[in-house]
């Protein structure tokens, strides 16, 4: 895994209030190291056409650790997972201003060539989304457009071990060459999940990822990007409290497209600073 | 972590630039096939509208030459003007017209005129039996090859022996233009004629009249019937074997060759119920079974578009079913019926193959009177046009090609006007 | 005078909807409430018993009643006038008489023919006058049958529902008739023909030669009605059209899906709608005038001897009228691959080709392949092209720079003019029908069946 030290984004991070007034040197609690940053959003604004979705907003994601984004929907924490990869691009009409740097590089600037932030930045959707081939292309075909893999045992490695790590390979390894469809909406979940990581990438944007699925697939998911953490800088957009506690170590509450509060997990769940963000997690609205 | 899973990788590195460079190019290669295609798309429809319009806009314009007539009270009598020697009278017109010609050298100057002329001098007495007795400039339509002449196709710099008019031809041709006796006018004929077999008083008019009265028969059968199928099947029809074999049927019959229609008419309507050949109305029968089934899934399309919840509010205050549909339902899927009918009967305006073989291609010279009587529709008299050798016939085709595309895009454009002036969307 | 039964009957419904309709009133009167039906379903319910039985009884008279008078002419002629001659002889017998009774007389008729015609003219009138008291009185007893029935507790809504719902049925089962009249047609005259020529001549034979004088009795050895050269230039036209149109409506549906811009698609999409909408005798015209003579003029600038009605410029100007077809199910079966597949493939970093190349059309392939068919069926079925551009002379080649024939113009060119319906020559037209219709129906089964599985595999 790649930890290059990106000082500028400490620097800006703990001089830059973010946008509920605090720093983000208060909002970090003293008992957990902090991991090196992997990403920044700086004054981050998106429109759709003359709406505008996302306002101002700052925040920074730590590699090797889980950010949540939590909200009530329509609180703009998909549309913000979405710029981290530019797959707001994909809809016409979409602006965003402000800068995203991923290692310190502002992802939004001329010139940069999205296929590749793409294979850095790797997404899993809130709908599993496997395309109509096999199994094993599911998996192979990120390392397939990205020329990975030098000949075909590299690829049965990269899809063994991607299925491995994504703990769905005892369920098909022997059925590789099955379509992708046919599975369980759990595993096609963690079909896509293995699909995203056979890319290798530095940064993985998961949307609401088992909320499409039954509390046991459920489970397995969040067992899964447990684990995943270890290797990955993983951001999550879900809208169960219950799970962004359980899996991330950063919680960052969105309402009406404004970043409200961001800190440790621990702390938003036990101690918020913001009453928007009390009335949300006690279920006073959402 | 040897394990190529775990590599991570050097996107910035020259061979990932390189390769992303190959695909790049890829992806600007499928542009630019999409882009081609749609450009060749376009072209083509470009060659089509343009050749229609540079063959025919000629089929507009024609060419008269104002002849000075006099009504000589002893050829022709006021009171029964059908009755009078037209053929002197234009003789001795043409006399005047060319002063020191006789013989054949007259007879041949007189082919300037349409052959016609005389039947055109009868008319202008019964419409004005005052034209009696005195001289009048009439404008007569130049026969076709003066015609071809006029308008630049036949070109006077060929020699002799290639074009169709002769130098002797051409100078009396001339000579009339000097006179001022040549004028390019609007050709109102086009619309207000009849067929001919002279390019020059050929028009659509008979055409015309039969394409509507086909039109308006394939509109009384397939509108009641397509919407009251269309009802049947979506709001009543419970969901069965039955049912669903009169839904694949439909959705076939929509894709049958229209010719096969054509032979169904010629079979059943002809043949089997001694109907009159190139009637209007058995031209209308055929379209109407054709359009039905545009009907029928244009209705139900429209009848689906209606919420539910509609009908379970107006059910819910205690209205039937019947009057739920009728009070509710078919006003609201109104637009949508519309803009598909008027689509339907702009498909059926167009449709050739099978007024063919039910005989809409009969050479009839008086627009119909009835829905009994024999005639031409518009597509028909393209296609009769089209087949005719007369070079003045190419123009009038591509002009009878621009009415037809004319009446479809004002048809069209009525539908499309309708959907979105009244069109909702739930 | 049918004109005049049609506007009886119209208003004698009307006066029967305001005799319902007061009596519901006055019922209402009396009795309040209790009345079961509004008066203006009382109205309904006796005018549509009223006009519709009458109307259909004079339509059914009109469409019979020349078929029966014919017959009764015929029967009443001298024996020695129709026995043992052919239909197409009785049927010139026939059209004397009427001409005859209509006062056209072209040569002097014989005697027979003059009473028959005096015979004809007097049914036809009886038969005119019978019409109108048959269908008005039908019309009247309706009236008072129905009118009787009117009572307060009488349901005449659910009366008038059920008239309603039994001509919706019938409408709906009319589709079908047609189908039936369809297939009843073509089977009925084709096995005439076959019964004339032996099938395996007709699908085997390789010769084909219809305008031959044929006598009756002379067609066992005739052997000019072998289909196949006819068949291979369908297939042969239809296939060049196919080759133009397939890969040039489905780039430009793939450029309208993942490049075009909103601007772009607002102006592409009409007019390839306004290609789709051009009547097919404006193409026809256009191969004749533009397109064959400029393949002709580039064969000879190549030195290639082109035929002027060459298969190349039919099945080219087809290619143009089936490609906005194809562009338009194409852009339907991509549009319906579900968004999240082409996020999931952008995502990984695939470019817009690879998404487009690699997953959008493979998962759209079964819906693209199915409106290939659906095209395809319309090319063999096209007419008018091929009437206009293609050859009448059936020579077997698959040269697409010579003439061939198909099927559609084979029928047109067999039936334009008059026709007798015992001639084989106008018979194999209807057997040429009868391929054609089987052919385009499996092909339009076949890809309706694809096309439908396939949006039922993503709703």
């Amino acid at each position: 895994m790649k930890t290059r030290e990106m000082a500028t984004g400490q620097d800006e991070g703990n001089g830059t209030p973010a946008s509920s007034g605090r720093s983000f040197a208060e909002n970090q609690r003293l008992d957990r190291e902090p991991n090196p940053l992997k990403a920044t959003a700086r004054d981050v604004c998106v429109f759709y056409g003359e709406k505008q979705a996302l306002f101002d907003v700052n925040l920074d994601v730590e590699d090797r650790s889980v950010t949540a984004l939590i909200g009530p929907s329509g609180c703009g924490k998909s549309t913000f997972l979405r710029c981290l990869n530019r797959m707001n691009d994909t809809i016409a009409g979409t602006r965003v201003t402000g800068r995203i740097e991923l290692d310190g590089r502002d992802i939004y600037e001329p010139g940069l060539d999205v296929v590749e932030l793409r294979a850095r930045v790797g997404m899993v959707f809130q709908k599993p989304n496997p395309f109509p081939k096999s199994i094993f292309d599911n998996v192979a075909y990120g390392a397939r457009i990205h020329g990975l893999a030098g000949d075909k045992s590299d690829l049965e490695e990269i899809v063994s071990t991607s299925l491995q790590k994504a703990s769905l390979w005892n369920e098909v390894k022997d059925r590789l060459h099955e379509p992708g469809t046919g599975l369980s909406g759990g595993q096609q979940q963690r079909l896509c999940i293995a699909r995203a990581i056979a890319v290798s990438p530095e940064l993985i944007l998961m949307d609401e990822p088992a909320s499409a699925l039954d509390p046991i697939a459920t489970a397995k998911i969040e067992e899964l990007i447990d684990e995943l953490k270890e290797n990955y800088c993983i951001v999550i957009v879900t809208h169960s409290m219950q799970q962004a506690a359980r899996v991330s170590q950063r919680t960052a509450f969105f309402h009406l497209g404004n970043l409200v509060e961001v800190g440790p997990t621990e702390q938003i769940f036990t101690n918020p600073q913001d009453q928007r963000t009390l009335d949300y997690i006690t279920g006073r609205f959402g | 972590m040897s394990s190529i899973a775990d590599r991570t990788h050097d996107w910035s590195g020259e061979a990932a630039a390189a390769r992303r460079r190959r695909r790049y190019a890829a992806d600007r290669r499928l542009r630019i096939y999409g882009m081609s295609a749609i450009g060749i798309a376009i072209l083509l429809l470009g060659i089509l509208v343009t050749t229609l319009v540079f063959t025919g806009y000629r089929g507009f314009i024609q060419t008269t030459i104002s002849l000075p007539v006099t009504f000589d009270a002893e050829l022709v009598d006021a009171r029964s003007p059908t009755e009078g020697n037209y053929r002197e009278i234009l003789s001795r017109s043409i006399e005047q017209l060319f002063p020191g010609l006789e013989g054949p050298a007259l007879r041949r100057a007189g082919q300037i005129l349409t052959n016609n002329a005389q039947f055109l001098l009868r008319s202008a007495v019964y419409d004005d039996p005052t034209l009696v007795g005195r001289t009048v400039d009439v404008a007569i339509p130049a026969s076709d090859p003066y015609d071809q002449l006029n308008k630049g196709i036949i070109d006077r710099d060929l020699p002799e022996n290639r074009r169709r008019l002769n130098d002797e031809q051409i100078s009396l041709f001339e000579q009339l233009e000097e006179d001022g006796r040549v004028e390019t006018r609007f050709n109102w004929g086009l619309f207000f004629n009849a067929d001919s077999r002279f390019p020059e008083l050929a028009g659509l008019a008979g055409a015309i009249v039969g394409s509507f009265f086909a039109l308006l028969v394939c509109f009384l059968i397939s509108v009641p019937m397509g919407v009251g199928a269309a009802v049947y099947l979506e709001e009543f029809a419970p969901k069965n074997r039955w049912t669903e074999l009169v839904e694949v049927n439909i959705n076939n019959l929509a894709a049958v060759p229209s010719i096969v229609f054509g032979l169904l008419g010629l079979a059943v309507f002809l043949g089997w119920f001694g109907m009159p050949r190139s009637a209007p109305l058995v031209g209308g029968l055929v379209l109407s079974l054709m359009t039905l089934p545009t009907i029928i899934i244009v209705t139900r399309a429209s009848l689906k578009a209606v919420p539910p919840s509609i009908r379970e509010a107006a059910l819910g205050v205690g209205a039937s079913r019947h009057e739920v549909i009728m009070h509710h339902v078919l006003p609201l899927a109104l637009p949508g019926i519309l803009t598909g009918t008027i689509i339907g009967l702009a498909q059926a305006l167009g449709e050739t193959a099978p007024l063919l073989l039910i005989g809409m291609n009969a050479f009839i010279t008086s627009p119909p009177g009835g829905l009994l009587s024999s005639s031409t529709a518009l597509p028909t008299q393209i296609f009769i046009w089209a087949d005719s050798p007369e070079r003045g016939f190419v123009a009038l085709t591509s002009a009878g090609i621009l009415v037809l595309l004319g009446f479809l895009i004002v048809m069209n454009g009525i539908a499309i006007f309708l959907r979105q002036r009244l069109e909702k969307s739930w | 005078m049918a004109g005049y039964a049609f506007l009886a009957i119209a208003v004698l419904s009307i006066v029967a909807y305001f005799i319902g309709q007061s009596a519901g009133r006055r019922f209402q009167a009396q009795v309040g409430r209790e009345v079961h039906s509004l008066p203006v379903y009382h109205g309904a319910f006796v005018a549509v018993w009223v006009g519709i039985p009458a109307l259909i009884l004079v339509l059914l008279w009109l469409l019979l009643q020349g078929m029966v008078i014919n017959q009764l002419l015929l029967a009443s002629l001298p024996d020695d006038m129709t026995n043992g001659v052919s239909s197409a002889r009785l049927s010139l017998l026939l059209s004397e008489i009427h001409n005859v009774a209509a006062g056209r007389i072209f040569t002097e008729p014989s005697p027979a023919i003059v009473e028959a015609a005096e015979r004809y003219a007097v049914w036809e009138r009886i038969a005119r006058w019978a019409m109108l008291v048959v269908g008005l009185s039908a019309a009247i007893v309706a009236l008072f049958v129905a009118r009787s029935r009117l009572a307060p507790r009488f349901r005449a809504r659910n009366g008038f529902e059920l008239f309603v719902s039994g001509l919706m049925i019938a409408c709906s089962v009319a589709a079908i008739l047609v189908t039936i009249g369809i297939v009843a047609s073509l089977v009925f005259e084709a096995m005439r023909f076959f019964a004339i020529v032996p099938p395996t001549e007709f699908f085997f034979g390789l010769n084909w030669e219809p305008q031959m004088p044929i006598r009756a009795d002379q067609v066992a050895g005739a052997g000019a009605f072998g289909a196949i050269p006819i068949f291979v230039g369908t297939l042969l036209i239809a296939f060049i059209a196919m080759l133009v149109a397939t890969p040039i409506g489905l780039f430009a549906a793939i450029y309208l899906v993942e490049y075009a811009d909103s601007r772009v698609r607002n102006v592409v999409k009409p007019l390839l709608e306004i290609l789709a909408g051009i009547p097919t005798v404006v193409y026809g015209f256009f191969a004749v005038l533009t397109v064959a003579p400029a393949v002709r003029e580039a064969g000879s600038a190549m030195g290639i001897a082109v035929s002027p009605n060459s298969a190349l410029a039919a099945g080219g100007v087809m290619g143009i009228m089936i490609l906005p077809f194809i562009s338009s199910l194409s852009d339907d079966a991509l549009k319906a691959v579900p968004r999240a597949m082409r996020d999931g493939a952008l995502a990984l970093g695939a470019t817009r080709a690879e998404t487009m190349m690699q997953v959008l059309l493979p998962a759209a392939l079964p819906g693209i392949v199915g409106g290939i068919l659906l095209a395809a069926s319309r090319a063999i079925g096209e007419t008018m092209i091929v009437v206009m551009a293609a050859g009448l002379m059936a020579t077997l080649t698959l040269n697409p720079l010579d003439s061939v024939t198909t099927v559609t113009v084979q029928i047109v060119t067999l039936l334009i003019g008059d026709t007798e319906f015992d001639s084989p020559k106008t018979l194999a037209a209807f057997a040429l029908g009868l391929v054609l219709f089987v052919v385009t129906l499996s092909l339009n089964i076949v890809a309706l069946k694809i096309v439908q599985r396939y949006r039922e595999s993503y709703e």
